[in-house]
């Protein structure tokens, strides 16, 4: 007879959560490998807090082994899905499917207080699906930073007793562009020089208000690069924050809309520079498998979303590129190094650029602990991950931190104006955007070739590095 | 095993509390949960408590108030174990060392370290690495197991060829005996007057008390690394291989083996450049000075050809090298690409067996019905079939038990041995009796006695508890607590 130790599942049938599949469970080995590279695990050095461990629990709690008690709900919603964990699995567990199955059971089941509902229900929908409304809030944030309130809100210390997480938001409030930045985007941007194609680009909603300088400057660099960018004005959001927020219904929602607009475009590719937005878009096809009318469209839209870094990456940048003389460090977005797999291209792309210095990052991919909403629901961890990312910025001597995503630029900004650095945080784009801008300002030969630019040391794809 | 009731816990837990900090002590069940296996799924046993102390006074205070109590504990590093050595078998407490993971001095000058055990193996490396220096003892799971948990496992890994295994590496320690003492166990030199208790303590799989501080040698990263990799169209060339470069005076630094089925788990897991269609491939490595490399690379290559190998070459440089061992050092977590679990087991024989061990290995888990994946340190002679199984499908853990207890066996009856380096932790120590004699386990007992005389510190481990698997020692055979809550049952 044999030690019959190993769990049997009290229920039958396969392992779901709120109506989705959480089978990828069975793939976890429970070898451990993935523990040191998750950030809450190595800040807090306890199992229920690390890939393995939720895995476990997610698995307890489809098997009916567990119930969502106030514990197991406080370590799940402590995951960043920064998706690091998958980087690294060698058994190849799809985790962010499963933690998303995860908080949307969480949800369900405990749609929190009212004044949270209320809360999700302003922000995740009536904010993120009616851009005038968005666009109104800015302007008031933004007449709030110029009066100067801001200034003395933040000196005077009165923010520490806003209630909840309000003081998070106002710490992490950017300076709200001028309404010229915050216009929509011309429908139609042509190509400059020979035509390669034609994209479309995404232009968020929160992005498109808070970052449209982004935005202008990604169209700017791809019309440089001969791509001719459609701008469809009816896009509205992509559904990526409702789904991580465990807003399943909407998400999908959102998902079959955005389908709609973007096969209306007629473009070769979808272009985006946003993480989050990125990573859920091409998940477009899992996401609407069970929709018969949707399902197959879903796949195509989601083969043809790109990252810009990606998209530009692929090839040697349509020159000539001015000299930007700086010395920077990139920090790697996690849904774009983990949810994305794109480690290289960013960084080729840097290399292109004359007089630009990369110095390496450490834990350059590791989460800043702004994760989409992350740090306005979990602001100690997220506090404590972007302690850790600054002091390692901070290292390096950079002049300014190179990124490719919304969310890690409010964050890390906070995180440096917090440290006393006046360090600037951009986007890969304004740098892209300013070298193109510097041409013909100098005389500086366009220098096209590829540097190497080392990744820094715990880079996750060094992952079980032999030592000598 | 004492049941607590809920009050004793409670007051308990507050105790525990004041010796470490509230955030400190886990006692949920959901949360004890996870803390239920380690790396080996087949056996799970649940703690009391859970504790995360921070220095070497608390786990002393927590070691203390468990012998109070009558209750038993246990070191966990980071639970990549194999052989479930860090459960709690008899309930009690956990001690967790994840939160003691500081480096405290690097001594470069002198070429040793002083580490706390929770320390990530290979995050030892990374802090001396841009100095030019190394921490030798490699396990598989370095970038995730514990200096603790190796010290505890006398750990080898592929290295261990040329670099021994972690007793080579352990200059002193210091421990927190199960009474609750602190000592320190050999020092800062490599010549320690006395007995060489570090030796002792070093593989004594947390039987012996807690180590709470190492003193670890560091190395000179070598002059010069190169990687060979060598495909073969039948095992048996492969092994043939394994012995003539052994035989003909070679000394890598690692010999290893990958089989065909191993092949396709970690090619699906990060395409590391092993050709899919081989029957299995070696992977070879050299190191040290860079006069004398070239031919040293020559004549291993000479020796996997003569041996029939159909392709032999050399990484061009670091990222292929690194991508080989990537894909060797995740592949016992790649079989979760082709199954939902495995159990892997870690059987030592003379080198010169390897061919027909082989062959006998992937005849016995046939018979049962089940698959076999072969990834192992073949210089050594140190085996790991993998079996790979369905906990869901009803008696196939049972088929994967027996089929593993015949590898044992066989590798005691070829002269071999039942562990290289995961230990005999829960699940081997039935297997015992196949090697030692009940003398020689009466023995084992007896030095156990004298660091451990209560055998509060983790018990369940190591010795058979059965009479008849051989059992003369002063502890007799009683029905595991887990046997006895239904969740193991003894073959
Ligand atoms: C994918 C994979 C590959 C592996 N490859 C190898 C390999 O190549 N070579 C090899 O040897 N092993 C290997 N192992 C097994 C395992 O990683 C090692 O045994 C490792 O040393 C365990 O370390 P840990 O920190 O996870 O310890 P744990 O699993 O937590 O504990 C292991 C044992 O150490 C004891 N312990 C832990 N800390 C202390 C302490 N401070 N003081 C006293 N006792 C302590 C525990 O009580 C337990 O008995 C592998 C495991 C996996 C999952
Ligand atoms: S690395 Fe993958 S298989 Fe291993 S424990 Fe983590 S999630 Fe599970
Ligand atoms: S997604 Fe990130 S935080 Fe969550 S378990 Fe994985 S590594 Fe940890």
């Amino acid at each position: 007879m044999a030690p019959t130790m190993a769990e049997q599942p009290t229920r039958h049938g396969p392992l779901e959560l709120h109506g989705l599949s959480v089978e990828g469970v069975n793939q976890c080995v429970h070898c451990g490998l993935c523990l040191a590279y998750c950030p809450t695990f190595s800040e807090l050095g306890t199992e229920m807090d690390s890939p393995r461990g939720r895995i476990h629990m997610i698995k307890s709690l489809a098997a009916g082994r567990i119930a969502l008690s106030d514990s197991v709900v406080e370590h799940l919603s402590l995951c960043l899905d920064c998706r690091a964990c998958e980087t690294v699995c060698p058994a190849g567990v799809p985790y962010g499917r499963l933690i998303e199955a995860a908080k949307a059971e969480i949800e369900r089941q405990r749609p929190g207080r009212p004044l949270r509902r209320l809360l999700r229900r302003l922000s995740l929908r009536l904010l993120l699906e009616h851009p005038a409304l968005l666009r109104l809030a800015a302007a008031s944030l933004r007449v709030y930073q110029i009066v100067g309130l801001q200034g003395l809100v933040r000196r005077s210390g009165i923010a520490r007793l806003l209630p909840g997480t309000l003081p998070a938001w106002e710490a992490l409030l950017p300076p709200i562009p001028g309404a010229s930045e915050r216009a929509p985007l011309p429908p139609l941007i042509p190509a400059e020089g020979r035509k390669r194609a034609r994209v479309a680009l995404l232009t968020g909603c929160v992005q498109a208000v808070v970052f449209g300088a982004h935005n202008r400057a990604t169209a700017r660099i791809l019309a440089k690069n001969g791509y001719e960018v459609a701008v469809p004005p009816e896009q509205g959001c992509c559904g990526a924050l409702n789904a991580h927020g465990g807003d399943h219904e909407r998400a999908v929602d959102m998902a079959r809309r955005a389908i709609d607009v973007f096969e209306r475009a007629g473009v070769d590719a979808v272009v985006v520079n946003t993480s989050g937005c990125g990573a859920h878009m091409k998940n477009y096809g899992l996401l609407l498998a069970n929709d018969p009318a949707y399902a197959e469209r879903a796949m195509r839209l989601a083969r043809s979303v790109r990252d810009i870094s990606e998209f530009l990456g692929r090839e040697p940048l349509r020159g000539p590129l001015g000299p930007v003389p700086m010395t920077v460090t990139y920090h790697d977005p996690c849904h774009v190094v983990h949810g994305q797999k794109i480690r290289t291209e960013p960084r080729k792309l840097l290399a292109q650029i004359p007089g630009l210095k990369v110095v390496e990052l450490q834990e350059s991919d590791w989460c800043c602990g702004s994760a989409g909403i992350y740090n306005l629901t979990q602001p100690e961890m997220a506090t404590r991950l972007l302690h850790r990312k600054v002091n390692h910025i901070l290292a390096t001597g950079a002049e300014a931190v190179v990124t490719a995503n919304p969310g890690c630029i409010l964050q890390i900004q906070a995180g440096l104006r917090a440290h006393g650095s006046e360090v600037p945080v951009l986007h890969i784009v304004e740098v892209l955007d300013r070298a193109y801008k510097s041409e013909g300002a100098s005389t500086a030969p366009s220098e096209t070739s590829p540097r190497s630019i080392a990744p820094a040391k715990p880079a996750l794809d060094r992952a079980g590095d032999v030592a000598p | 095993m004492a049941t607590l009731t809920d009050s004793r816990k409670r007051e308990l837990r507050r105790e525990l509390e004041t010796v470490v900090s509230p955030g400190a002590v886990l006692s949920d069940p959901d949360e004890l949960l996870v803390y239920e296996s380690d790396g080996l799924t087949l056996f799970r046993a649940l703690a009391d408590f859970v504790v995360f102390p921070t220095s070497a006074e608390q786990v002393a205070a927590i070691v203390k108030l468990a012998n109070r109590e009558s209750l038993p504990f246990v070191a966990r590093g980071a639970g990549t174990g194999l052989s479930g050595g860090c459960l709690p078998a008899e309930g009690g407490i956990v001690i967790s060392l994840m939160r003691m993971n500081r480096i405290l001095e690097i001594d470069y000058d002198n070429l040793l370290a002083v580490v706390e055990p929770g320390l990530v193996n290979l995050h030892l490396s990374w802090a001396v690495g841009p100095r030019g220096y190394y921490y030798a003892p490699d396990p598989s799971s370095q970038q995730a197991c514990t200096i603790g948990g190796n010290i505890a496992n006398n750990s080898g890994g592929p290295h261990t060829l040329k670099y021994g295994v972690t007793v080579n590496h352990i200059l002193g320690l210091e421990v927190v005996m199960p009474d609750g003492e602190i000592v320190w166990l050999g020092g800062k030199t490599r010549e320690s007057q006395g007995y060489d208790l570090t030796g002792v303590f070093v593989g004594s799989e947390g039987t012996f008390g807690i180590a709470t501080k190492a003193i670890v040698r560091i190395l000179r990263k070598p002059q010069a690394v190169k990687t060979v990799l060598a495909v073969f169209e039948r095992i048996e060339q492969a092994s043939g291989a394994v012995s003539a470069i052994i035989a003909r005076g070679l000394v890598p630094a690692a010999v290893e083996m990958i089989d065909h089925l191993t092949i396709q788990a970690v090619e699906d897991a990060f395409g590391c450049g092993y050709p899919r269609d081989a029957a299995a491939a070696l992977l070879v490595e050299l190191d040290g000075l860079t006069v004398g490399m070239e031919a040293q690379a020559e004549r291993i290559s000479e020796a996997c050809r003569d041996n029939g190998a159909r392709e032999v070459r050399t990484a061009r440089d670091e990222a292929e090298r690194q991508l080989l061992w990537k894909g060797r050092k995740s592949a016992f977590g790649a079989y979760g690409r082709i199954s939902p679990a495995y159990m892997v087991m870690d059987g030592v024989i003379p080198r010169t067996k390897l061919p027909y061990v082989l062959g006998r290995v992937n005849e016995i888990v046939a018979t049962h019905g089940l698959r076999v994946g072969n990834v192992f340190h073949a210089g050594d002679g140190n085996l790991h079939p993998n079996i790979l199984y369905d906990p869901r499908t009803p008696g196939e853990e049972a088929r994967v038990v027996a089929a593993g207890a015949e590898i044992m066996k066989l590798c005691a009856a070829v002269g071999g041995s039942i562990s290289g380096e995961h230990g005999i932790g829960l699940e081997k120590t039935d297997f015992m009796p196949f090697i030692f004699s009940a003398t020689d386990l009466t023995f084992m007992q007896r030095l156990k006695s004298a660091f451990n005389p209560t055998g509060r510190c983790n018990p369940g481990k190591v010795f058979p508890t059965r009479k008849s698997c051989g059992e003369a020692g002063p502890v007799a055979y009683r029905p595991h607590p887990i046997e006895e809550k239904g969740l193991a049952q003894r073959f």
